[in-house]
C-alpha cells in the first residue's frame, strides 16, 4: 500500500517535471531570438521532457507489455530526434542561412 | 554465414513482435513469423539492388551500455544549462560556430558521436566534412572543446577493434 503511494508519487513527480522542460523548450523557441539559438530550445523537448515523460509513464504502467513499447519508444526516439534536428539543421545551412558567431573569429569555410 | 544471418534476423523481428503484439493465439503468432519472414525476403532482396555496403556494426555492447548511461548524465547537465539560458538566469548567449575533431572508424560510431552532440542541449552537430563535425553551440566556452574532445574519445572506446 505504502510502495504504491511511493511509486505514484514518483511517476507524477517524472511526469511533472517532463512537462516543466517541455513547457520550457516552447517559452524558449518562443523567446529566442533566432533560428540556431531556436534549435537548441527545441533539443530540451527531445532530450529531457521525452525522457522524464516516458519514465513516469514506464512507472506508471508497471512491469507489462506497455512497459517494454514505451521503452523501445525511448530507444527509437533517441535515434530519431536528433536525425530529425540535423536535417533541419542542414536545410537551414543549404539554403543559405549561415549560423551566427558572437566570437570575432575567421571560420574556415562553410 | 548469409543463411545464419538471415534466420537471426527472422527471430529478432519475429521476437520483436511478439512483444508489440500482446495476443498470443497460435494463427495470429503464426501471422506474425510469417510476415517477419516477408520483412526479411524483401530486406534481402533490396541488398541486391542497393548500391551501398553493408551497414557495419562494431560495438562493444557492455562499453555501449555504460556510455549511454553516462550521456544520460550528460544530457541532465547540459537540460539544466539550457534551461537557465531560456529563463534568462544565465545572462550569456555566446552563439558560436565551430569544427570538431572525430576518430571514429565506422560510420556508426560517427553518427553516434554526433547523435551525442546534438542530444545534449546547448550543442547541435550541423555537417559532417571528413574526420571533423561542425557544431552549433548556443553558450560557448573554452571548456565546450574539452567536453567535446572527451565524448569523442568516450564513442571512440566503445568501437571493437576489427
Amino acid at each position: 500500500m505504502a510502495l504504491d503511494m511511493f511509486y505514484d508519487i514518483l511517476s507524477w513527480c517524472l511526469i511533472g517535471l517532463g512537462c516543466f522542460f517541455v513547457l520550457i523548450g516552447a517559452l524558449g523557441v518562443l523567446k529566442l531570438p533566432e533560428f540556431w539559438s531556436r534549435l537548441h530550445a527545441a533539443s530540451v523537448v527531445e532530450s529531457a521532457g521525452m525522457i522524464l515523460l516516458i519514465s513516469g509513464l514506464c512507472i506508471q504502467s508497471g512491469l507489462s507489455l506497455i512497459t517494454v513499447k514505451l521503452i523501445l519508444l525511448i530507444v527509437f526516439l533517441f535515434l530519431t530526434g536528433p536525425t530529425a534536428t540535423h536535417a533541419v539543421a542542414s536545410a537551414a545551412l543549404v539554403s543559405g542561412m549561415k549560423p551566427k558567431s558572437d566570437l570575432k573569429e575567421p571560420q574556415d569555410s562553410l | 554465414m548469409l543463411l545464419i544471418r538471415t534466420i537471426i534476423t527472422i527471430i529478432v523481428l519475429f521476437c520483436l513482435w511478439l512483444l508489440m503484439s500482446g495476443i498470443y493465439q497460435g494463427f495470429i503468432v503464426m501471422l506474425g513469423f510469417i510476415a517477419a519472414a516477408i520483412a526479411v525476403f524483401v530486406v534481402r532482396r533490396m541488398d541486391d539492388v542497393a548500391d551501398t555496403g553493408r551497414l557495419e556494426i562494431r560495438l562493444k555492447i557492455l562499453n555501449t551500455i555504460g556510455y549511454f548511461f553516462w550521456l544520460l548524465v550528460e544530457i541532465a547537465k547540459s537540460n539544466w544549462l539550457v534551461t537557465k539560458t531560456i529563463l534568462g538566469l544565465n545572462p550569456s548567449i555566446k552563439q558560436h560556430f565551430f569544427k570538431v575533431p572525430c576518430t571514429q572508424e565506422t560510420e556508426v560510431g560517427k553518427t553516434t558521436f554526433a547523435n551525442s552532440i546534438t542530444l545534449t542541449p546547448g550543442t547541435i552537430s550541423v555537417e559532417h566534412e571528413g574526420e571533423e563535425i561542425w557544431v552549433h553551440a548556443l553558450s560557448y566556452s573554452e571548456e565546450d572543446l574539452d567536453a567535446l574532445a572527451d565524448m569523442n574519445s568516450r564513442v571512440s572506446n566503445i568501437e571493437r577493434a576489427v
